[in-house]
């Protein structure tokens, strides 16, 4: 999130779409009811099925699956169209009047530069045009037709309402009823948020939905104000803290990514990543790089990082491509993996195409099972009838099961959608012999180094120098591990004001990130993590709700990453002269008499530079100003642009009716044999979609008496103008199946799921709760993700559960 | 039993005085439909304290599970799809338990001395260990309430927690609700919340937004705050106009002395018989009391 759940009730409007939050976040939901209850705010809700969140909502809309970036792209064009951005935000804060390179361009579905063949753009022309000085070029006046803001409006003026109807399916109407009271927030005295989920990024399209929602935010001036912002609601406990310590293939704790394999030069590595800022004036916070990457080093290596050896830069892998969830099981189905360690992890039920999947794990020497809960995967070889029917004397796969401890038994800290490290204490000692995880991978890890100094290896030196500095070495300590992410120094810190001063000692914990140094005296395991432990103590167990400012913004209370900033970007809040754009809710803004910026929240900004000096709130970027124009950041384009879904209900793309290629993600990655595994709508006619239910969680709570007994038995959900035309009754049992498999499930029939006329046909929505599998205490039934198909989003390869095509018949 | 935490202002088939020296608040639980996500945590609060569980059951083609109430399910959810013309769909979605009627229907229908009991705060509570499974509370509820266990024939129904609000907590579901959909005080506090409510969803459209406390049961110590106060019934058949059956108000006005004495002999005389074929035998005995006097009414 942008922002944080207790701000939700800032917001004059709310739109939930790409997500269900009343069914997924009923606890984080109830700041929706607070807005509505205490700040007259209107709830939208757009989504393929009339959900429990619509439920509560004044004005919802259907949409068909997959079609978010029409349907946004249609707000933006209305937004523009009717005058309804906020223009002084917009010409201050972002890129609109920056000049792009004269030969970009989009025709006929793909922006210039396609290689068709391998399935990738050439970047080269998605840049800015650059000048003499160094910066980037720019026509403030907004004439020039190579400026984003040109570029952008004629970009977005195919989408006008009818095309909205005609590839989203939702009455044109309703459209311009949901646009005109987004529109409404265009006013500086409004403010609206966004609620999005997993219905947003589990997409081949997703990370370019979330970046249309984006500019449509940026054009409303919604950005870094209270009861705005752009916000993720996390689809696990703690999802969160995984990517902020880096724990995806490409990733290093805080954001900081991993070299390339073509990048051996330590200081080329951080010279790419360490911007120069690209206009006058600008912060680019990012040139702080090397200051985060030398300390994260020395929080792994200690004294075995030194000047000499680039801080163990050769220690680091550099990586051949991203190793997602999908290229690993594709390694895996080709028999390239002999191991593999499944952590809290469930992966035959959470992963797309469950027979490619089960064949794929039937291929390994070893699985290691890390859970509490005995999974599906752990029994993946085991026969479970029509649920899971293999054949165990045909799978050689060893199977080990290492029982954890779950949350309630362990003390540390849990990262909320809000960023916030909220501390908690173990509620219960782990029963049996389950162990904490950091127990189970510190065994591990004891052993591997004993084998390595035993018997060495290739390299065995990142192994043996890794630090290792835990009171009981076989079981880390939650304290020890959240004070080695917060950061220390080994020299003396000086104050810079009076060298003569000592501020912080050697061997110190650290207050914040701006004293982390890339000089080898620090170190930081994490360094947005810096500031939550400090020599004052756990921050993150801080319990002090006080709300000066009545904002929800509690700075008292657990630590909110970066730097207990509650906001992300709250400099535009203000307007460029310091001043809130709305008095009525001051956040953060210029003091002059003291001389820096104020508020009730930690100013995203430097602190003592005055609005004069002409820096941009956008201070992450090295333009300064937020982006409407990607650059070479996202795969697909600079701009967001339609793709129909793998599986396409419609078999075109009405954006492209001719041109085949761009009918889905012209760059999405789709491996050999699973682009014939993908359905077509002459066989599998409907669109199908899954989800969760509030009842459950995942696939854990299935293994709970109280959750079984409210949900006990798998369902899908099917309109009634479907049901009809099958001749299918609510709690009849129906077979859905995919190009992939079949699930058996209750029909719920409902009028919440209404056919929709897309492109001259109507199309029916299948709706298929997740929740089922054949281990625990409710009924057994089989796993969703049977159907899915092998293919994800084009920059995060997040798969795409959303939005596949099914058919459906009585049992 | 000296004083209780609770006063009793009510006692089934008791003529006694109840006492009355100590001041009571009255109580009451506010339920306001239009922030429900029908999420169920209220009922998994309600086994969970309760000590109840229900059957791992089906699904039967609705979100709603368990189907309806049981002696292990005090309360469920109820989801109503609706359509009109002027708001289109809507779904309705309801806690469905005892309403904790200020005139209890099944205090009046009950024969078994002490079995149900109203509290002076307004808190109408079955005391199982009196029951005599006879099922008139089942007749007497006007929103078909009461549930007779199938394990031991007896009478079970939402306690309103009264063993937590008498050391003043909340009821187990207002303590959970994620949305603040349920809220508990004073009943006097709950109406003037109830009317902010009001105030703000007629702002929001709703004209005939309203307080659900139905005159006919003498108000109710659970009160629904509702988007459609004209037509209680959207909400899958929530009565619009609850009233006593007359076959108990009678009962309880004029026969009920006279029965009583038909199920003190009844009882003295078929003791034996009663322990060893259970009690529903005497729930027919007066029942045919009953009707030999309506009878006579007429």
């Amino acid at each position: 999130m942008t922002n944080h759940w207790t701000d939700i009730k800032n917001a004059d409007v709310i739109l939930i779409m790409g997500g269900n939050a009343a069914e997924a976040h009923p606890c984080g939901f109830k700041w929706v009811t607070e807005a509505k209850a205490k700040n007259k705010a209107r709830l939208v809700v757009v989504d393929p099925r009339f959900t429990r969140s619509a439920a509560l909502a004044d004005l919802y809309a259907p949409i068909r699956t997959g079609t978010d970036i029409a349907f946004l792209g249609g707000v933006i064009n209305y937004l523009i169209t009717n005058d309804k951005v906020h223009m002084d935000y917009i010409k201050s804060y972002t890129d609109m009047s920056f000049l792009v390179k004269e030969e970009f361009a989009f025709a006929d579905g793909f922006f210039t530069g396609y290689d068709a063949d391998k399935r990738k753009y050439d970047k080269a022309s998605w840049e800015y045009q650059m000048g003499a000085d160094g910066y980037v070029r720019t026509d403030p006046s907004l004439q020039d037709p190579h400026c984003v803001w040109n570029l952008m409006k004629a970009h977005f003026s195919r989408y006008t309402p009818d095309v909205v109807e005609q590839i989203c399916g939702t009455p044109k109407a309703k459209f311009l009823q949901v646009a005109e009271l987004l529109a409404s927030t265009h006013t500086p005295d409004r403010v609206m948020t966004i609620l999005y989920a997993l219905g947003w990024t589990q997409h081949s399209v997703g990370s370019q939905i979330i970046r249309t929602a984006a500019m449509m935010q940026l054009l409303l001036g919604n950005i870094g104000r209270a009861g705005g912002g752009v916000n993720a609601l996390r689809g696990h406990s703690n999802i969160q803290g995984l990517t902020d310590l880096g724990l995806l293939s490409n990733l290093l704790p805080g954001y900081m990514t991993l070299p390339g394999e073509k990048e051996t030069d330590y200081d080329q590595y951080i010279a790419k990543r360490a911007p120069k800022p690209m206009r006058p004036g600008q912060m680019s916070y990012w040139q702080n790089y090397g200051k985060f990457h030398v300390s994260l080093m020395k929080a792994w290596y200690g004294a075995a990082a030194t000047k000499d050896n680039n801080w163990a830069f050769d220690y680091l892998p550099k990586l051949d491509k991203t190793y997602d969830v999908l290229q690993v099981f594709e390694l895996m189905h080709q028999g390239k993996m002999n191991g593999y360690v499944a952590q809290g992890f469930n992966p035959l039920n959470s992963f797309p195409n469950k027979a490619k999947v089960g064949a794929a794990l039937s291929k390994l020497k070893f699985l290691v099972i890390i859970d509490p809960l005995a999974t599906e995967t752990s029994e993946f070889w085991q026969n479970y009838g029509e649920f899971n029917d293999v054949d165990p004397a045909r799978i050689q796969t060893t199977v080990f099961r290492l029982p954890s401890t779950c949350f309630a038994e362990e003390d540390g800290a849990i990262i909320n959608s809000g960023r916030w490290l909220q501390w908690h204490w173990k509620g219960a000692e782990p029963p049996g012999e389950a162990k904490g995880d950091p127990e189970i991978m510190a065994g591990i890890f004891l052993r591997l180094r004993e084998m390595y100094k035993k018997d060495g290896g290739a390299f065995p030196d990142p192994i043996l120098n890794l630090t290792w500095p835990y009171k009981v070495p076989h079981e880390p300590s939650s304290e020890e591990l959240a004070k080695e992410y917060n950061g220390k120094t080994f020299a003396d810190q000086l104050d810079p004001k009076d060298p003569t001063k000592v501020i912080r000692k050697a061997g110190e914990l650290l207050d914040s990130f701006a004293q982390l140094k890339d000089d080898g005296s620090t170190a930081s395991g994490c360094w947005i993590f810096t500031g939550a432990w400090t020599e004052k103590g756990n921050m993150m167990a801080r319990r002090d709700n006080a709300d000066p400012y009545q904002n929800g913004q509690t700075l008292g209370w657990a630590f909110a990453w970066p730097a207990n900033r509650r906001i992300l970007y709250n400099r535009a809040a203000a307007d460029p002269s310091g001043k809130p754009w709305d008095p009525k809710r001051k956040q953060v803004w210029w003091d002059g008499t003291q001389g820096k910026w104020v508020g009730s929240d930690v100013p995203d900004f430097k602190v003592d530079s005055a609005p004069e000096d002409g820096m941009s709130p956008f201070i992450m970027n090295p333009e300064g100003v937020a982006r409407f124009f990607a650059r070479g950041m996202m795969n697909e384009g600079p701009f967001p642009e339609h793709y129909e879904p793998f599986e396409t209900p419609i078999g075109v793309n009405p954006m492209h009716p001719n041109n085949p290629k761009a009918t889905s993600n012209p760059a999405a990655r789709v491996f050999k044999g699973d682009m014939e595994a993908f359905g077509k709508a002459k066989e599998f006619p409907y669109a199908a979609t899954t989800y969760r239910l509030t009842e459950h969680f995942h696939y854990w709570t299935k293994h709970v008496e109280s959750n079984a007994i409210i949900q006990p038995e798998q369902f899908v959900e099917i309109g009634e103008a479907l049901a009809a035309e099958k001749g299918i009754k609510a709690g009849d049992k129906v077979k859905v199946s995919s190009n992939r498999g079949y699930i058996k499930a209750v029909a719920v029939v409902t009028k919440r799921i209404q056919p929709l006329k897309v492109d001259g046909k109507t199309v029916h929505h299948v709706g298929i709760p997740l929740h089922w599998g054949f281990k625990g205490v409710a009924k057994n039934g089989f796993i969703t993700n049977t159907l899915t198909p092998f293919v994800g989003d084009g920059n995060t390869q997040t798969p795409e559960f959303k939005s596949f095509l099914v058919n459906v018949e009585k049992a | 039993m000296a004083l209780q935490s609770l006063d009793i202002a009510k006692r089934s088939a008791t003529t006694t005085e109840p006492p009355h020296a100590r001041k009571t608040i009255e109580v009451a639980k506010l339920i306001d439909v239009s922030k429900c996500i029908g999420c169920k945590a209220c009922q998994v609060a309600c086994m969970q304290w309760n000590d109840l569980r229900d059957e791992v059951g089906s699904c039967g083609g609705t979100y709603a599970n368990p189907t309806d109430m049981t002696d292990q399910s005090w309360t469920v959810m109820r989801y109503a799809e609706v359509e009109s013309e002027e708001r289109g769909l809507e779904w309705l979605i309801r806690k469905d338990g005892c309403m904790h009627c200020e005139d209890p229907g099944c205090l009046k229908a009950c024969p078994a001395p002490g079995a149900i009991i109203k509290y002076a705060n307004g808190i109408v509570d079955f005391h199982q260990e009196n029951c005599i499974g006879c099922g008139y509370c089942v007749t007497g509820c006007p929103f078909n309430v009461p549930r007779i266990s199938k394990k031991d024939s007896k009478a079970y129904k939402c306690t309103l927690c009264s063993d937590r609000v008498a050391v003043g907590l909340e009821p187990a579901c207002v303590k959970v609700c994620p949305t603040g959909s349920i809220s508990f005080g004073s009943k006097e506090d709950m109406k003037e919340l109830a009317e902010e409510r009001v105030a703000e969803l007629q702002e929001r459209g709703f004209k005939n937004a309203g307080l659900y406390d139905p005159a006919g049961v003498g108000g109710t110590h659970v009160m629904y705050v509702l988007n459609h106060a004209d037509k209680p019934s959207l909400y899958s058949g929530l009565p619009n106009d609850p009233t006593i059956a007359p076959t108990v108000s009678l009962w309880k006005g004029f026969t009920k002395p006279l029965a009583m004495a038909g199920i003190a002999a009844a009882a003295l005389g078929g003791l034996f018989h009663y322990v060893m074929k259970g009690p529903n035998e005497v729930s027919k005995e007066v029942e045919a009391e009953v009707e030999k006097e309506l009878e006579a009414e007429k």
